[in-house]
């Protein structure tokens, strides 16, 4: 039986007075891939914000444990460092801030965190590359500034080159597969899917199910008005693929 | 189960809290030093003038430029066109010198009072000249007058002249006979003829031709004296074919009442001469609430005398609690060139209105500015800056990038660029820009478990980074550090 890693109850979240997660219940094991599906506007992005600690957000109720721990105490910061990782759907530009310095502090913010001895700059450098050349990434990549100027498809496989550096435990995929072509996401599916088989779990977030051709869903959730109102498995993409959310009810 | 609204009723205010405690770190440099001072009676007079030029024992000239300046200086008022507001200052209730009291001359910087050594010491600043970076000479000065000057001898090997501007004065009085008031006159402003009426001490370098100095040349001033203002003045002249670099480094005790810093200086190049000036000012900025603090008013000017001179200013001005400071170039020989890199940093109730002047008289001369203010908490910033282009300046070139980064939302950003084109052959260009930490940023950075107190530092490093990199490396690590324990501000 594998271990619980995230356990929602009747979570209920707001943001400027108008709530948008309600009652939400949700429990990811290890080793498990969630999809969660649902029209625009039903707080899919809300509950990656809220899990990842949004500032915005504001918890009205419920709690959420992450590895036995109340996520609700934590800053960001320790949930990052706890292993919660969040694969932005619109990865923010950060200038002046090259990719190489803020993938090395950020790495080395976590050993720190972890009681880890830090990397230096050489270290570090021979880490990435490895890294870079799995996602089929040019190394000139990391001297440029952090998101600015990319294109969509650079900043999304920065984020998952973010992801296997900071090899987290809880991988949420805020719409990773907009903005990218069916080769980048094959790959990306790939080096995530690899990355599965330690013990991480997945909770993707997704509007289409052509990235579930790579990914293989263990639950799938439909997601309406901030509450899951269905789990299955993949027979409901395909409902959904014929029918639309329509079908669902 | 335990109420979870107690435990994050608002993350947002939890996050304005934590940059919040990081604004609030305590000024490092504000203690203060017990020593024997000698000190003049407070407040100012055509006697008090001629007593200090007594005292430092100055030949007539000296005494006569600082008579007129204080004539002149009667006569001005104090400039109030800049985008600050100041308490008026009396100038009766300042004393215009203090120094540490000595028994007799000294010989070497081993006579020095321990306890000045000490202060110097905890500034970061060794005066004992085998310990030092091995590439920078140091002249400091506390309060009124220079301590001591490290590798005078080294330096003179070569032809190099370093010494404090007291001593300039007595052993070479016709170099500064020659060059003193040329750049800067003593009838230019307000804080200039009162700079050359009473300034105290300050340091000189002389920098003879062909010779390309062979250390970095340093002055660190320390404000110690809780009523005396500190007025220094410092002229560096660097003949044809030399190159000098200069670093100058500022702080002062925490007192709750305000105190006057007004200095000139002086930059000479002849031809194909570099001279590259580097400041890092953090004079004790007053406290949370805008109580003390130091008004700093400077007026520092160079003058491309030569074809093909170079002069470049860059500061980092991160302390006082007013800052009125614009280093100029006068550009007059062909194909001269001046730059201006500048980051200004006001946080709590500071105010700073500081930028450059850049005078293209000759033809084919260039000009670079680049400037980055950043304003938190309830402070103002202002850039403001001329570049002029005489009739004669042909085929002349300025750009300029003016840059505002504002934390919080009761900061303030002004950008006063000042045009005046008499040249059509001539090129100017001004960009500017203003940004705004977002919470978007800070969010993504603190998911990738980046705090929010270094994302901040982070991100105004990265702003600040083309600025930074002209600095000289040792003042580079300084300023790096300097920004990251005074940047954080609010964000709303």
């Amino acid at each position: 039986m594998n271990n619980i890693l995230l356990t929602l109850k009747d979570l209920e979240a707001s943001i400027e007075n108008k709530t948008i997660l309600k009652k939400l219940n949700l429990e990811v094991k290890e080793n498990e891939i969630h999809v969660i599906m649902g029209p625009n506007g039903s707080g899919k992005s809300t509950l990656s914000k809220v899990l990842a600690g949004h500032p915005s957000y504001k918890i009205n109720n419920g709690s959420i444990v992450f590895c036995t721990k109340n996520l609700l105490e934590m800053s960001p910061e320790e949930r990052s460092h706890e292993g919660l990782f969040l694969a932005f759907q619109y990865p923010i530009e950060i200038p002046g801030v090259t990719n190489y310095d803020f993938l090395r502090i950020a790495y080395n913010e976590k050993r720190k965190y972890l009681k880890e001895s830090e990397l230096d700059p050489l270290e570090f450098m021979k880490l990435t590359e490895v890294l870079l050349k799995k996602l089929k990434i040019k190394s000139e990549f990391l001297n440029r500034n952090l998101n600015e100027g990319f294109s969509g498809g650079e900043k999304k496989r920065n984020e998952i080159l973010q992801m296997l550096l900071l090899d987290p435990k809880l991988i949420i995929l805020d719409e990773i597969d907009s903005g990218l072509d069916v080769d980048a996401i094959k790959i990306i599916c790939e080096e995530i899917n690899k990355n599965i088989s330690k013990n991480s779990s997945l909770i993707v977030i997704t509007h289409y199910p052509r990235i579930l051709n790579y990914l293989k869903p263990t639950h799938v959730h439909i997601m309406i008005e901030g509450n899951i109102i269905k789990t299955g498995n993949m027979e409901l993409v395909e409902i959904l693929e014929k029918d639309g959310y329509q079908g669902i009810f | 189960m335990t109420d979870p609204q107690n435990q994050t009723n608002d993350p947002k205010k939890q996050m304005n809290f934590e940059i919040n405690q990081v604004i609030n770190q305590p000024y490092k440099y504000g203690f203060t030093t017990t020593i024997e001072k000698e000190i003049f009676p407070k407040g100012l007079n055509e006697q008090i003038v001629e007593l200090l030029s007594e005292k430092k024992n100055e030949p007539d000239f000296l005494k006569s430029f600082r008579i007129k300046s204080y004539q002149k200086w009667l006569t001005m008022k104090c400039p109030d066109w800049a985008n600050l507001n100041i308490k008026p200052i009396d100038f009766q209730e300042i004393t215009y010198y203090s120094i540490p009291k000595q028994k007799k001359k000294l010989n070497s910087l081993n006579e020095v009072d321990p306890e000045i050594i000490k202060t110097f010491e905890k500034l970061g600043i060794s005066l004992e000249e085998q310990k030092k970076l091995s590439n920078v000479a140091i002249d400091a000065v506390f309060d009124s007058v220079s301590i001591g000057t490290t590798y005078k001898e080294k330096l003179a090997k070569s032809g190099v002249i370093f010494c404090s501007i007291s001593d300039a004065i007595q052993f070479y009085p016709e170099l500064v006979k020659k060059f003193l008031g040329t750049v800067v006159s003593p009838i230019d402003n307000f804080f200039g003829a009162l700079n050359s009426a009473i300034f105290t001490d300050g340091s000189f370098c002389y920098i003879p031709k062909n010779v390309t100095c062979p250390l970095e040349l340093s002055t660190y001033f320390r404000i110690n004296d809780k009523d005396s203002g500190q007025f220094e003045r410092t002229l560096i002249i660097a003949e044809k074919n030399s190159q000098v670099n200069y670093l100058e480094g500022c702080t002062a005790p925490k007192y709750s009442e305000n105190q006057l810093h007004a200095a000139i200086v002086e930059l000479i190049a002849f031809e194909n001469a570099n001279i590259k000036y580097s400041t890092v000012q953090n004079w004790y900025s007053g406290d949370e609430e805008g109580i003390g603090g130091i008004y700093n008013f400077v007026t520092k000017r160079g003058v491309c005398i030569g074809k093909k001179a170079t002069i470049s200013w860059t500061q980092v001005e991160t302390g006082s609690a007013i800052t009125w400071k614009y280093p100029s170039c006068t550009l007059i020989g062909k194909e001269s060139s001046g730059e201006f890199y500048s980051i200004a940093l006001t946080n709590n109730y500071q105010q700073a209105d500081t930028g450059t002047k850049m005078i293209h008289l000759g033809e084919k001369t260039t000009s670079k500015i680049i400037s980055k203010g950043i304003s938190c908490g309830f402070s103002k910033n202002s850039y403001r800056g001329l570049v002029k282009i005489g009739s004669n300046a042909h085929c002349s070139r300025n750009f300029s990038q003016c840059d505002s980064f504002l934390l919080g939302s009761s900061s303030l950003a002004c950008t006063y660029p000042y045009l005046d084109i008499w040249n059509s052959s001539s090129i100017v260009e001004h960009e500017a820009k203003i940004s705004k930490v977002s919470e978007e940023q800070l969010f993504y950075l603190t998911q990738r478990g980046i705090s929010v107190e270094q994302a901040i530092s982070l991100l105004i490093n990265g702003f600040c980074k083309d600025v930074v990199n002209m600095l000289p490396m040792e003042f580079a690590t300084e300023a790096d550090k300097l920004l990251s324990l005074k940047l954080e501000g609010t964000v709303g």
